[in-house]
């Protein structure tokens, strides 16, 4: 297979040879500008960023908290659009080969066709896809889109999902699995990390596939504790709201790479 | 995928699950569990117990003389959901959920609502059967439908206001996701309408058929002969189903639904999702769609709140393909000369919803022969409109 796979797959092998953990900050595309959102990439990735997920703004976004919406309300004011983003991520490519990942709703790559889109996003460069409101029983005729050049298609799996789905999701995932903390909606309040340490270390077992954990973390701390069990920490509404906080600042990629330095600082102590 | 359900959950190529994975399982135990109570009798005998005598069905199919004579074509005769306990068919299916909830050991149940119609149903519902209710309403709904808010609260309902989006159906449906998705333990979403993921529709439009398997029993007692023509306003299309469902087979029955055409197609601001709209994915299922060509969904207008929704049942979107029911639109401004002339003529205010049924009657009833029958769905009373027509008359109630 082509590069976009492995650029993941290599990211996080690297790791763990090294004994560290992915750092997955997720940032909305467009918010407050495209300009922007190319600068806090390349930051980032300076900051101690392994991977970075790209959000596609969408107008209904029903997995996601008020912080994401309001993001993505902002980004598309500003007239952002899948085409647009993935011009970006061309531009990316020129300065940096971290690994990217777009998360985007259904309906926006839907609009432009599933086979359009994943030539589009591999040319890009664009590594992996995650669709929330997309489970693997309707996931086919991307799958087979994908299935030649990429990009990989990352599936989610969630303390709800039952071991029959998980045994799906396991199989159908490309590059790792992404694991939702919480029953709940992207920004939520982490809770009982027990129960997340029990089901990503079965999962660990049972995927010999790596397992990334998203929704809630937002502090250094929440980090540092999902970080000692888990291949990588995925780090969204806390780095768009301090997005949010800054967007009229001259500091505010210094500010959000500070925030980034800072999780990664703690991820690493974790290990 | 070992199971392939994708055939089972749509209708043609429309439908499907576009859920969250968190959601994922709750969809696949209503699916279960619906399957399981569709052909119980035991089931069946509590739901029909409950719409006999708790909504008050049948509702009457009244010959409407005076309408009939004044457009001077079809017989018409409106199916008189306006009559059922809450003032719109929307009680049918909250009857119907409520009574799955029950079996699922839930508690708590969550709901959208346009005009309120719906929230005000399952407010009642969960009145009765004893459930904890909240109900999700755009504020620029809440608004206009100031009174069934009232209602809502007065029934013992918490109503959350949506701040959100366009602040109207589509952002309240988003936030009674989120709600579902961080409760879903505990609680069962009770959606309003043949829209969602797969059972949604296909249970919906079951529970809604009551309608059309009454109108087809009473018109034959009352002429012996089936109808010539069904007409129906289309918000997420489940009066119309009702309606219809149990009629399509009949390849002669003539079958249009009416959408809303808000100021009128050219000037965009319309919900008239078959004119202006492409198929795509919103709330769980594919269908069409309006919406931009980078694929973010459009807000819509219409006078009426519930019909006021980007997009329509999946089960349409396969009709309207195949051509077997016909999608057409009325204007804001026709539904509410179609809501002056019901009120006047039959002494039936209609809800705005269903004026532009009405309005859909009068250009259609005096073209077809005084032999030929139309039937209408009434699909709701009113009274919740009131104040708003008041207020564009300026007139302080």
């Amino acid at each position: 297979m082509a590069t976009p796979s492995n650029r993941i797959t290599a990211t996080f092998d690297r790791l763990r040879q090294q004994g560290e953990k992915a750092l997955i900050p997720y940032l909305m595309a467009g918010d407050p500008s495209l300009a922007d959102t190319e600068a806090l990439v390349v930051a980032l990735e300076k900051a101690g960023a392994d991977l970075i997920e790209i959000g596609v703004p969408f107008s209904d976004p029903i997995a996601d908290g008020p912080v994401i919406q309001k993001a993505a309300e902002r980004a598309l004011r500003q007239g952002t659009s899948l085409r647009g983003i993935l011009r970006t991520v061309k531009s990316l490519r020129t300065k940096t080969q971290v690994p990217l990942i777009l998360m985007a709703y259904y309906n926006t790559i839907m609009a432009m066709g599933e086979r359009e889109f994943c030539h589009e996003a591999t040319q890009a460069g664009v590594d992996g896809v995650i669709i929330p409101d997309m489970p693997p029983e309707e996931a086919g005729t991307l799958q087979q889109a994908a299935a030649d050049k990429g990009p990989c298609l990352i599936f989610l799996l969630a303390p709800t999902s039952t071991t029959a789905r998980k045994a799906e999701v396991i199989k159908h995932t490309n590059g790792f699995i992404y694991y939702v903390s919480i029953t709940g909606i992207t920004g939520a309040k982490l809770r009982d990390q027990d129960s997340i340490e029990r089901n990503v270390r079965a999962l660990q077992k049972k995927a010999g596939k790596p397992v990334a954990v998203g929704f809630g973390i937002a502090s250094p701390d929440d980090a540092r504790q999902i970080a000692a069990f888990s291949d990588g920490v995925i780090v969204g509404s806390a780095l768009v709201r301090k997005i949010e906080e800054l967007q009229h600042s001259p500091e505010m990629i210094r500010g959000v790479s500070r925030f980034t330095a800072s999780l990664k600082a703690a991820i690493s102590d974790s290990c | 995928m070992a199971r392939n359900p994708a055939k089972q959950s749509r209708f043609g190529k429309y439908g499907g699950q576009y859920v969250p994975e968190t959601l994922m399982p709750a969809i696949l135990e209503l699916e279960q569990v619906y399957a399981s109570v569709r052909r119980d009798r035991s089931f069946q005998r509590e739901f029909h117990d409950c719409l006999r005598q708790y909504v008050g069905r049948p509702t009457p199919l009244y010959f409407a003389k005076q309408l009939t004579r004044t457009l001077g074509g079809a017989k018409i005769y409106l199916k008189r959901e306006d009559l059922c306990h809450t003032g719109a068919h929307k009680i049918n299916n909250t009857v119907g959920q409520a009574l799955l909830t029950k079996r699922m050991k839930k508690r708590r149940i969550i709901a959208e609502t346009g005009a309120g119609q719906h929230g005000v149903a399952v407010a009642t519902i969960a009145a009765m059967f004893g459930l904890e209710a909240e109900v999700y309403m755009g504020t620029e709904d809440m608004a206009r439908q100031a009174l069934n808010v009232f209602r809502m609260r007065l029934l013992g309902a918490k109503v959350t206001g949506v701040d959100a989006g366009s602040r109207t159906l589509k952002d309240a449906i988003s936030e009674a996701m989120r709600d579902w998705t961080t409760n879903v333990r505990t609680t069962h979403y009770l959606l309003g309408s043949v829209l969602g993921a797969h059972p949604y529709p296909m249970m919906i439009r079951d529970f809604q058929s009551v309608i059309g398997r009454e109108t087809r029993r009473q018109i034959l007692t009352a002429e012996g002969r089936l109808p010539h023509c069904l007409v129906a306003c289309v918000g997420g299309g489940s009066n119309s189903i009702g309606l219809f469902y149990p009629f399509i087979k009949d390849a002669r029955i003539q079958m249009v639904g009416v959408e809303a055409g808000g100021m009128g197609l050219a000037s965009g601001k319309h919900a008239a999702r078959f004119a202006g709209g492409v198929p795509g994915v919103l709330h769980g299922t594919m269908t069409y769609l309006l919406q931009d060509r980078h694929g973010q969904v459009s807000s819509t207008h219409s006078v009426s709140a519930g019909l006021d929704y980007a997009a329509v049942g999946p089960e349409h979107a396969m009709h309207h393909d195949s051509g077997r029911i016909q999608y057409t639109s009325a204007t804001d401004q026709e539904a509410l000369e179609a809501f002056d002339l019901l009120s006047r003529e039959e002494g039936i205010i209609p809800a705005l919803e269903s004026a532009h049924a009405v309005a859909e009657v009068m250009k259609r009833a005096p073209k077809m022969k005084k032999s030929q029958i139309l039937i209408m769905n009434l699909s709701g009373r009113g009274d919740k409109d009131v104040t708003q027509i008041a207020q564009m008359r300026g007139i302080q109630l």
